[in-house]
């Protein structure tokens, strides 16, 4: 019950995105295609979802100008 | 049940929170140091909050019967600052001949940055100088692969640490196994949206097993539950695990790592 619970506000998300106004930023797209890891019949799938959003770069950042992460990698 | 609080940042709830981890079988509550939500503005400001950690919020604890540790640091979010990293870093030794503090920490990564890393690698020098446990944040969100293995590749360069006396907090699904291949311990934090449930960190502790985890709630100043472990706990008796299983798991594991100090001294049972 809390499994179905949580996929139905994920589409409720979805379906109040499309009812908003103006642009989707980058995190909408990295949202859906995480969720594809989802119909995978092979274990691992939280972590499949986590490194999907995640930053696969290994190099440092030059200088930090946020406090805060976002939730999904742009590339 | 009983359970040990490792990572709580007290200065930042009530007493209510007190009287309520009291009444469900917190026997001690142990709390790093941490971004206050705003930048400090001095060395200054660091002493006194190192003052609030090791002097008044013990205080404010033992009037509820709670032993309060603490973990000292410069935070990650207050680390592209060199100049007042290292002002901080000259303040702490003083501190950490207080009976109460356990080591260095939260230190670790935010945004992934050369001078975070800069900070975190000052850090492991003056925990291996003063031979400290060593208590490291992770990134959120996306940041958190990436600042887990540099964090692991900076601690692993310091042959002086050993690495069972390391816990790497706040792992998730996708770092958990890359902490445990190291011989570090591995946290995991009960916390709204940015890092773990209940349910996803005993599948966790289910699929990697209980050895060298604990459990946090890490409360501060946002959304934050100060009692996530003893209802993980509730959790686990619910899906049927022994209370051996669940007492190891949130009273003597965090008991065996933190006991690696001489200082974590809990009053007799």
């Amino acid at each position: 019950m809390d499994a179905r619970s949580k996929i139905i506000e994920l589409a409720a998300f979805l379906d109040r995105v499309d009812r908003a106004e103006g642009e989707a930023d980058f995190r909408l797209d990295a949202l859906k295609n995480s969720m594809r890891e989802l119909g995978s019949n092979e274990p691992g799938r939280a972590a499949k979802v986590l490194l999907s959003l995640s930053d696969p770069t290994t190099e440092p950042i030059v200088a930090a100008t946020t406090k805060a992460a976002c939730g999904a990698y742009k590339a | 049940m009983r359970y040990i609080e490792p990572h709580a940042h007290m200065v930042s709830r009530t007493t209510d929170d007190y009287t309520r981890m009291l009444l469900s079988g917190c026997r001690a509550v142990c709390e790093p140091a941490f971004w206050a939500g705003f930048d400090r503005s001095s060395a200054a400001g660091f002493y006194d909050y190192f003052c609030q950690l090791t002097v008044h919020e013990p205080r404010r604890a033992a009037k509820f019967g709670l032993p309060h540790f603490s973990w000292l640091c410069i935070n990650p979010k207050e680390s592209e600052d060199m100049k007042l990293a290292d002002d901080v870093l000259a303040i702490i030794p003083e501190f950490l001949k207080r009976p109460n503090v356990l080591g260095i920490g939260e230190i670790g990564l935010n945004k992934n940055s050369r001078n975070e890393i800069k900070v975190l690698e000052k850090h492991v020098n003056l925990a291996a100088e003063h031979e400290q446990l060593i208590l490291v944040h992770t990134p959120h969100l996306e940041d958190k692969l990436k600042g887990t293995k540099l964090i692991l590749d900076v601690i692993r360069a310091d042959k002086r640490i050993q690495p069972h006396r390391v816990i790497i907090d706040h792992v998730e699904e996708h770092t958990v196994q890359l902490v445990l291949d190291t011989g570090m311990w591995a946290g995991m934090t009960l916390y709204p949206e940015s890092k773990c449930s209940p349910a996803r960190a005993i599948d966790m502790v289910e699929v990697f097993g209980n050895e060298r985890v604990w459990l946090n709630c890490a409360c501060d100043w946002g959304v934050s539950d100060p009692l996530a472990v003893p209802k993980t706990a509730l959790e686990m008796r619910r899906r049927g695990h022994s209370e051996e299983t669940i007492d190891k798991l949130i009273y003597q594991n965090p008991l065996q790592f933190l006991r690696q100090t001489p200082k974590f001294i809990l009053p007799s049972a």
